[in-house]
């Protein structure tokens, strides 16, 4: 009996402590960082917005989307609503292990990262998405400095992909050049679209690339777990690398440990956002398609998906 | 005697060069540790720098002395952004309306130069504000307005004591060489270490990007000062104090106004480095639209970034020029103040306009005029004329020329290239310059980076010389008449402000991602330099000797060839000293289209934050710079002295 009182009470108090919190957010400001990237930048405004909604104040700063893990660990910013499996995991899972911000959120949203080619490349190469008949019309993608090899346009080398591992494991007639930014492969397959040139590149969803070059992915043996680390898995017996890398791989929400005791309503709010890979395309169209500033996008965007982020502020 | 002398250097000299050549063609036969400095030589200079930081920031809590320093700045930026662009920070006056922005700088260029400057100031401002990119531009502006008082009043400092101490003098040239020739990234990794990433960190990469140049011109301004004026302020009673505050200093105006004025240059060209550490603005938005191949949109930023930086860079040389009036005495205080009540009237105007009518407060981005759309169909029309022709030039080019040389440079041993950049040395500087040219080749080799290092030589040696083949002619077309010469001066002043990165994509639209991109971007870059220093050497020959060769009925051939080229060969030195120094810059930047020289090593340092690494290839890219500056230096004096002997 006497136990029974005691949990009533403390759930009582507990309660009363909650619903205290929930009213009494901080009225610092929460900061938002920003990245390169629109689809980041209208949905870190989405959410801002909805936190204005709650009565907080939100500042944004722009910073580098690697590094910015760091920051969330020591609270000079709220959170990341972009963390993506392929580019930032390894980021994200080395802060995780030194404590200090923690998994808020999952989007139903899933990321891909991959060999990607535009759909006129087809024309030149039909057996595609198909990685073996892409490996058969290998010379159709050569140029003068890979000699009668294929050439694969690869990310920047510090996005620390796999492809030449790949290449090799596979046994693919290909050469990996590496793009040192994000624009040269947009400059690159801008170029080619012109003159309708079939070209292989790294590419990954969503993303605003394709709203604008309709395309696909190479089908690689599947991804299987352990492929990267053990021979044995995969197609190739003695190969690392012989696969495709992950086609559903996660797209999170970092939020720092602090964030649900100095904002807690934000916070509620916070856990609750998903978003899907077709919204995420709509933003950043809104912004690298249609032209608008990120601010107005993220404006426009909620003013026709209300029924899509009001319920999350309940 | 003296003939003995000449004789020798030039003979050691030769025996190096000879025994480089036999080294590269008995290359087969040479150990692999000749070819390659072997592993137990590579020294992990890296891991050593790492450790030196790890105890300045945590053992000997450096960090706590660069975190305050940050806070501090910080608390300035946060001034000066609510004031410019309305963040909500102390003093919660701001965003200033941007006419009276727009009114203030046109009384700035009125009151210094007159109706020109003030067009050119003013009319920056309202481009900037009906081009919609007033907070853009606000936000870097207000990191401006904190670095470039810092770095002036450092600048100042340091330039004072290395004028009184010559021994800090001695340690300080150095380093202010190496600080002048090291890629700008290297800088951003240790301050990203010792303050992290925001616009804070900008301020601080950007005053420690522009300090070099306003201590160097505060030492010479104190040098220059005539002893006569120093006597007179000593016999009117100053103490010491006072004859630097208000006799040296003064009377170093000019330099030192300069200095302040290359200050505002260097952090302008920051702009766009300074936002891969987070400095907000211009810059991160021209990143932003490049990501996403907004060609049209970031012209407009280039544009902007442009008329900012000639605008200032006019305003404070007129600064250095305007001698401070004095008004006649018994003028009435009206007449002596009448600027700034103009000034005064035009604020309250502006202020007053804004409240009447939003626009004049604040331009929103859907008000914004835009010109990208026909700059982009203008870039789409040119990239069709000209890619059809770049299809066989790129293959030539690939095939023919770029990987051969880059094969032919990476299969030198690098024994015979450190003999041959020895014997060069010799030839041109004697012994100590062949130290000299050693001194900085070998740490290079020893840092275990050779084979970037050697492509990177090979980009920049292939640029440079294609920009010679550019270059040199332009100019000297250029200094056949006057209104050419101004015409080609002020499209090199263009292209140096323009941002490089835009750059960029253009040239990989036109050759895709390759060596040809990258040196073509480099070319662009090292050519600026090389026509400007042409042009300038070649009006500068005295006319007397101009006019003495064609009444002795030199043609105009001959007049270029064997009077005025030769005559302005010195000048043209630093020209090719300058080409040099820029397409090292360019070659880090040209990283972002894809290299494997030590550009892409680099970026990969910024990206791990890895300081160590980030220096020693910074160092390496430095000491590529000092190593030719030293050769033509050296050179050029020589000739000079011929010249003038």
């Amino acid at each position: 009996m006497k136990h029974t009182a005691l949990l009533l009470a403390s759930a009582a108090a507990l309660s009363v402590t909650a619903s205290l919190a929930q009213a009494a957010d901080s009225p610092d400001p929460i900061v938002i960082p920003t990245h390169n990237w629109s689809s980041q930048i209208v949905m870190s405004h989405i959410v801002g917005r909805m936190f204005e909604e709650l009565g907080d104040s939100v500042e944004y700063v722009s910073s580098d989307s690697q590094t910015v893990y760091e920051s969330i660990r020591l609270g000079d910013v709220a959170l990341e609503v972009e963390v993506w499996e392929g580019a930032f995991g390894a980021a994200f899972n080395a802060a995780l292990a030194k404590g200090g911000l923690h998994d808020a959120a999952t989007h139903e949203a899933v990321t891909r990262e991959d060999w990607w080619y535009p759909l006129w490349t087809k024309e030149a190469c039909p057996g595609l998405p198909d990685w073996k008949a892409l490996n058969d019309c290998a010379a159709t993608f050569a140029t003068a400095e890979t000699g009668d090899k294929g050439r694969f346009l690869g990310g920047p080398v510090d996005w620390l992909k796999h492809d030449a591992e790949k290449v090799d494991a596979l046994g693919m007639n290909f050469t990996v050049v590496n793009a040192g930014s994000a624009a040269a492969l947009w400059a690159e397959l801008a170029a080619a679209e012109k003159s309708k040139t079939p070209i292989v590149l790294f590419n990954w969803t969503p993303n605003f690339a394709e709203a604008v070059w309709p395309g696909e992915f190479v089908e690689f043996p599947k991804w299987e777990e352990g492929c990267d680390k053990d021979p044995a898995v995969g197609p190739i017996p003695d190969k690392v690398y012989d696969c495709g890398n992950p086609a559903n791989g996660y797209l999170k929400i970092a939020a720092w440990d602090g964030m649900k005791e100095k904002w807690p309503a934000a916070y509620a709010a916070l856990a609750k956002v998903t978003f899907t890979n077709a919204q995420i395309a709509e933003m950043a169209k809104l912004v690298d398609v249609d032209g608008m500033e990120p601010e107005d996008a993220a404006e426009a965007w909620m003013e026709s998906n209300e029924t899509v982020w009001k319920p999350w502020l309940q | 005697m003296s003939g003995a002398r000449a004789a020798r250097p030039a003979h050691a000299a030769w025996i190096l060069a000879g025994l480089a050549l036999v080294l590269v063609l008995a290359k087969p036969l040479l150990p692999a540790g000749l070819v390659r400095p072997p592993d137990w030589l590579v020294l992990p200079f890296a891991g050593w720098i790492n450790a030196v930081f790890d105890f300045l920031r945590d053992d000997l809590g450096l960090i706590h002395v660069t975190r305050a320093f940050a806070g501090a700045v910080e608390a300035a930026l946060d001034t000066t952004a609510n004031l410019l662009y309305g963040r909500s920070r102390w003093p919660h006056l701001g965003p200033i309306p941007w006419v009276v922005v727009a009114a203030t700088m046109a009384m700035a260029g009125y009151a210094l130069r007159g109706w020109r400057l003030a067009a050119l100031t003013g009319g920056t401002f309202v481009w900037i504000a009906v081009m919609g990119q007033w907070k853009w531009a606000m936000e870097t502006l207000s990191v401006i307005a904190v670095a470039t008082p810092v770095a002036v009043a450092l600048g100042l400092a340091l330039g004072i004591m290395g004028w009184r101490w010559p021994r800090f003098e001695r340690l300080l040239n150095p380093v202010l060489n190496l600080a002048q020739s090291l890629p700008h990234f290297a800088y951003m990794i240790p301050v990203v270490v010792f303050v992290g990433v925001g616009p804070k960190s900008g301020a601080i990469v950007t005053i420690i990007f522009s300090v070099p140049p306003m201590i160097r011109m505060t030492m010479l301004g104190l040098r220059r000062v005539a002893p006569e004026i120093i006597e007179a302020g000593q016999m009117a009673g100053a103490n010491r104090w006072q004859v630097m505050t208000r006799v040296r200093l003064p009377a170093a105006r000019t330099e030192i106004l300069i200095g302040v004025n290359q200050v505002i240059m260097q952090s302008l060209a920051m702009v766009v480095l300074a936002s891969f550490i987070g400095m907000p603005g211009l810059g991160q938005k021209l990143l932003q639209l490049l990501q996403a191949l907004k060609i049209g949109l970031s012209f407009e930023i280039g544009i902007t970034i442009v008329l900012l930086a000639v605008a200032l860079d006019r305003l404070s040389k007129a600064w250095a020029l305007h001698q401070p009036a004095h008004a006649e005495a018994g003028a009435g205080r009206i007449a002596r103040h009448r600027l700034l009540l103009v000034w005064l009237g035009l604020v309250l105007a502006g202020f007053l306009l804004a409240r009447a009518v939003p626009y004049f407060h604040v331009v929103e981005r859907s008000q914004a005029l835009s010109i990208a759309g026909p700059i982009d169909a203008v870039m789409d029309m040119l990239l069709g004329v000209v890619r059809p022709l770049t299809d066989g030039l790129r293959w030539f080019l690939i095939t023919r020329v770029l990987i051969p040389l880059r094969d032919a440079i990476l299969w030198l041993p690098f024994v015979g290239v450190l003999l041959a950049l020895a014997a060069l040395g010799w030839r041109i500087g004697g012994a100590r310059s062949a130290l000299v040219c050693l001194g900085f080749i070998l740490p290079i080799a020893l840092s275990g980076w050779w084979d970037r290092a050697m492509i990177t030589v090979y980009t920049v040696g292939t640029a440079v010389a294609l920009a010679l083949l550019i270059g040199l002619p332009l100019g000297i077309w250029a200094a056949g008449r006057e209104t050419r010469a101004k015409a080609v001066l002020l499209a090199c002043d263009t292209f140096q402000t323009f941002p490089s990165f835009i750059y960029l994509i253009p040239v990989v639209m036109l050759f895709g991602v390759n060596d040809v991109a990258v040196v073509a971007a480099v070319v662009v870059f090292a050519a600026v330099p090389l026509v400007r220093y042409t042009v300038e050497g070649l009006r500068n020959v005295p006319p007397e000797t101009v006019e003495a060769a064609e009444m002795s009925g030199a043609t105009r051939r001959q007049l270029l060839w064997s009077v005025r080229l030769p005559l302005a060969l010195p000048t043209l030195m630093v020209g090719l000293n300058q080409s040099v120094m820029f397409a090292l810059f360019m070659v880090i930047i040209a990283a972002f289209i894809g290299t494997q020289d030590l550009g892409q090593e680099m970026q990969r340092a910024l990206s791990a934050t890895d300081v160590g690494k980030g220096l020693v290839l910074g160092l390496a890219v430095a000491f590529m710079g000092l190593m030719v500056d030293h050769l033509l230096m050296r050179w050029s004096a020589a000739r000079r002295a011929v010249l003038q002997g």
